[in-house]
Parts: structure tokens; sequence; C-alpha cells
């Protein structure tokens, strides 16, 4: 009886827990949704409506902004969209084959520098990008490389943080028998990590892809100290000339338009792959 | 080549080769990207170097002066530096402090087997989604919800809680919360996965075992819990710290490069940001990077040593 007494006390205990949870959760899964749900809403609605007041259910100037906000003079996103595309490209591709190509060669080879080599790539892993950022900015105007995408790209080449990733995987799925098979049957070095190493990389490849691909696509620092002519611009370059334009004289439809061109292709590209780049978030960072 | 090679001692030499070949493009990207400029911009940091309208003055070695000029005051009778980065770490533990409290207690919640929350990759889902957000459109974002005649202030005011529009990109504190809460919303995900990590990672009959001598929920998560999840805790401080150091895009995007009002929410890298691209003054933007440099690495090495000192365990270098 007694006991029956004490399960039914843990069982409401449990459920209250349960309640108060879920209303934690729902009160953030509201905090993270409410600021995208009012720019979807906003985007479809039209300077007047906007300045007539607060709407929460969408309205039908959509077609309307998107043609003003792509069709614009002064702010021309279809082309930022292409540069950031093509830049953000670059850097996924180089940083995760170059990544994976050092990981291999700390991971498989013995020479004297591995180790000094690797202590190196670890100890600067923590050091924040924007410390070198005056002698970089200075160096790419001596070389005349403003306002080009190369000084952009060629740093993804070196990406501490994916090489470690890289490693770490590596320690998992590639077991040095599969390189001495392949050595055995007269593969090149270079080969078997192209066609045998490289394949069986491709889930920690994918998610690296993802991962620089988006972060590329939102650097704002660097490339707005280095591109100012309009047709070089990124889309985070437009963004901040979008802030520093008088925002009163804006068609205010339009400014939300931008805003959801920004992030859209990033958001769609999470809302297909959430689950596989959610899982990949943890597989390399943990063990650091 | 290698296939020719018999003798397995000269095998090895000819694989170092190799080793060498395939970590050479980071190494050189590395020197020539980050290397040079890093060398480049400490250098810097000892010259008069800038723009003055179209004349050009110097460059001219002048030893530590432009640190000198960093810890003076200025005309309001406030040391800049210093005041910067009191602003970088009150908008970084301001967002921080909730972001790891939060995600600490989001990840127990989703690996508690008694709880059993459903849902979970719907949760996960969207507390993850702000993190690969641009942050400069997010920011832009908040501007214009948060602008005088945007959204919020329509709705306070057609609510009847305010008599006039509420000007919250002139006000401190609530300039400091909003860039907080959008530090925070971008990150608790983030943190909550790797915590989540953390917690699956510790072995379950330590819990089970826990549970059997008759310790609590709350026992448990502080004795059990806590100390093993210390390692991967230490590592997600020192990130988030050394990211908040970095804030940059929005404050910058949301007070439009001012740190409005008077400056109470400008940030280091704010500051380094107005030294490049106003006056171009390499000189005290190295000065800058120099500190940014110093802090962050000494930051870096108390929190490591204090959080993990009993916990230490060098198990990223063991595997050498």
């Amino acid at each position: 009886m007694n006991d029956r007494k004490q399960s039914d006390k843990a069982r409401l205990q449990l459920m209250i827990i349960r309640i108060v949870v879920y209303a934690i959760l729902i009160f953030l899964t509201f905090l993270c949704l409410v600021f995208f749900y009012m720019l979807i809403i906003n985007s479809t609605r039209s300077n007047a409506q906007l300045q007539a007041g607060f709407s929460a259910l969408p309205q039908g100037h959509f077609i309307d902004n998107l043609k003003n906000a792509w069709t614009d003079a002064s702010i021309n996103i279809p082309r930022g969209m292409l540069n950031s595309f093509l830049v953000a490209s670059c850097c996924a591709v180089l940083t995760t084959y170059f990544s994976a190509l050092t990981a291999y060669g700390i991971h498989i080879y013995d020479f004297r520098l591995k180790k000094p080599a690797f202590l190196f790539i670890m100890a600067v892993m923590m050091i924040p990008p924007q410390v070198s950022a005056v002698g970089f900015i200075q160096l790419m105007y001596k070389l005349k490389l403003t306002n080009n995408f190369l000084p952009l790209i060629v740093p993804s080449i070196a990406a501490p943080i994916v090489f470690f990733y890289m490693k770490q995987y590596m320690e998992s799925v590639l077991p040095i028998e599969i390189v001495e098979s392949a050595r055995m049957d007269g593969a090149g070095e270079f080969r078997i990590f192209n066609q045998i190493v490289l394949p069986i990389m491709k889930p920690a490849i994918a998610v690296q892809m993802i991962f620089s691909f988006v972060q590329s696509w939102n650097n704002y620092f660097i490339p707005a100290l280095l591109l100012d002519k309009a047709e070089m611009k990124t889309v985070p370059i437009m963004i901040a000339q979008l802030r520093s334009a008088d925002y009163s004289k804006f068609d205010m439809g339009k400014v939300y338009m931008f805003i959801l061109l920004a992030i859209l292709p990033v958001l769609v590209v999470y809302l297909i792959l959430s689950r596989f780049i959610i899982k990949g978030v943890t597989a390399g960072a943990v063990k650091g | 080549m290698s296939k020719n090679v018999k003798n397995p001692k000269s095998r090895g030499v000819s694989n170092a080769k190799w080793g060498y070949l395939f970590i050479l493009p980071f190494f050189i990207a590395y020197i020539c990207c980050t290397l040079i400029p890093q060398v480049m911009t400490f250098y810097n940091s000892l010259f008069m170097n800038y723009r003055d309208g179209l004349k050009q003055i110097g460059p001219k070695f002048v030893g530590l002066q432009n640190y000198v000029a960093l810890f003076s005051q200025d005309n309001s009778g406030s040391v800049g530096i210093l005041k910067y980065f009191g602003n970088t770490i009150i908008l970084w533990l301001m967002g921080a402090i909730p972001q790891i409290v939060v995600a600490l207690l989001l990840a127990v919640f989703f690996t508690s087997y008694r709880l059993n929350i459903k849902g979970q990759q719907f949760f996960k889902t969207v507390i993850y989604m702000p993190n690969l957000i641009m942050a400069s459109a997010f920011s832009m974002l908040f501007f214009t919800l948060f602008s005088p005649v945007g959204p919020v202030n329509q709705v306070l005011i057609a609510s009847g809680w305010v008599d006039k529009a509420v000007d919250f990109l002139n006000i401190k504190i609530s300039v400091r919360v909003l860039v907080s809460l959008m530090n925070f919303l971008m990150w608790f995900g983030n943190t909550t996965i790797l915590l989540m990590a953390g917690i699956q990672g510790i072995d379950q009959t330590l819990f089970e075992a826990a549970q059997i001598d008759g310790a609590n929920s709350t026992q448990v998560f502080f004795r059990v819990t806590m100390p093993l999840l210390r390692p991967i805790l230490v590592y997600t401080v020192i990130t988030a710290m050394i990211g908040g150091l970095q804030m940059f895009d929005v404050p910058q995007i949301l007070t439009k490069g001012k740190g409005t009002p008077n400056r109470a929410s400008m940030t280091l890298v704010m500051y380094l940001n107005n030294y490049l691209t106003t006056s171009k003054n390499y000189g005290m933007a190295g000065a800058v990077s120099v500190v940014l440099f110093i802090i962050s690495a000494a930051l870096s090495l108390i929190v490591y040593n204090s959080l993990s000192s009993q916990y230490r365990k060098p198990k990223r270098h063991r595997k050498y």
C-alpha cells in the first residue's frame, strides 16, 4: 500500500518535471523561430503595409518584393549571391581536400617533423584569425590583390580545425592495412589517397564541406576590408551596405527580402540535411 | 615508387618524403596567409603608419609609442581599449552564461532516460539552426525589427505598453541585451549538441551505480555528470571565449560600426576594424591586434588550467 503511494508520488513528480521541461523546450523553440517567422511574414508585405502596423499573417506581396530586391540598382543581390557562392564553393573544396591530405600525411607516414608539425597545428588552432588581419590586408594591398577573390579562397587551404576533425575521423575509419594492401597492388601514394582514402572519408568531407561553405558564405570581416568594387561584393557586405544606407527612405519590404535572400540558401540546405549536419557537429570536435 | 623498394628501412625513407609532400600545401598556405601576416602585424605595431586625408604619414619607426597611445586617456578621460575590452567581456558574459547553463540543462534533459523527451530531432534541428545563419543578416534583421518604426515598437504601441516608440538601439542596456540575445541564440544549440555527445560518452553503468546507491538526480548531476563532463566543458568554455573575443559582425551591423550609445557596445575587433577602414592606421591596428593576441592566449591558458587542473588528460596528444 505504502509502496504504491510512493510510486504514485514519483510518477506525479516525473509528470510535473516533464511538463516543465517541455515548457522550456517550447519557449526556446519559440525564441529561435519567432524572428525568422517575422522575417518571412514581413517579406510578404508591402512597404505601406509594414508602416501601417504589425501583422502575424502573410500578405500577398512576396513576388513584388522579390522582383524589387532582385533588380535593385544599388544593391546587386544576384551578383552578390553568385560571388558568395563562387567563393564559398572554392573554399569548401580546398578546405576539405587539403585538410584531409594534411591529416593523411600526418596519420599514415613517419617522418622526423611529424610530431612538431602536428603540435604546431594544434597550437595555432585557437588563435583568432583577426589577429593577423592587419598584415594580411597590407600584404594584399602590396600584391594588388584587393577586389580579387583569391585572398578569400587561398587561406582556406590551411584550416587547423578541419584538419583536426579529419585526423580524428581517420583514426576511427582508416586502418593502415587498407593503405598497405593498396601499396601491394602497386598503387601510387597519390592514387591511394585520391581513389581509396577520399571515398572512405566521404561522410567527414561532406560535413566539413557544408560547414566551410556556410562559414565562407557568412564571412564578413576580411571580405569587407578587401572588396569595394560593386561587382565584387559578397552578400554580407551588401547587408552591411543596407545597414549604412538611410533605412527610413528604404522600401522595407525590399529590405526584409534582402535579408531573406542572404540566409535562404543556407537555410534550405540545412532543412534538407539537418540530421546529417547535427551529427557532424560532434564527430570531430568533442575529443578536443 | 615504393613498390620497387625491398628493404623496409629504405621504404620508411621514401615514405617520409610523401609525408612532407602531403603536409606541404597546408604549411605553405599557413605561412603565407597567416604566419607572415602575423609577423607583419606585430612589426607594424612599432611604426607610425596611417593616412590623413590624402596624405600618407609614415611608415616611421616609433618604438612602443603606439602602445602608449593605446593605453593613454582620451578626451573623455577613459582609456579606449580598456573600455572596449570591458564591453567585449560584458557582452560575452551576458550571452555565454545563459548559453552554457541552458545548454547544460538541455543536454541533461535530452539524454535522460527517465524523462524520455519526445521529438528530440525536431528540437535539435530548431535550436541548432541559428548557428548557421549569417550573423550580419541576423543582426540586420534585429535592427529592422527593433528599430523605432519596426514591428516590435508597433506592437508595443498598439498594445498600449508604451506611449511612443522605444529607441532600443540608443539605450545601453537594450543594445547589450539584443547583442547577447543574438549571440545566445546563435550558440546555445551548438553547445547543447556538444555537451550531449559528452554526456552520452559517459559510461552508463556509472549512472546506474549512483542510482542504486540512492543518489537523486541532482546528486547524480553534480557528483557524476559534471566531473566527467569537465574536459568537454573546458573545451566549450575556451572556444566560446575565443569566439567571444572575436565578436564583431553582430554589434558592428546592429550599431552601424559605432557601438551606440556612446561606444557602450564597441568591441575590440570593432575597434580594430575602425583603425583599418577609416584611417588605414596600420600602426595602431597592429598594436590592438597584439593586445588581442595576448589576451586570447592568456585567457585560454587561465581557463584551461583552472578548469582542468585535476582532470587534465592530454588525450589529444597522447595518440602520438
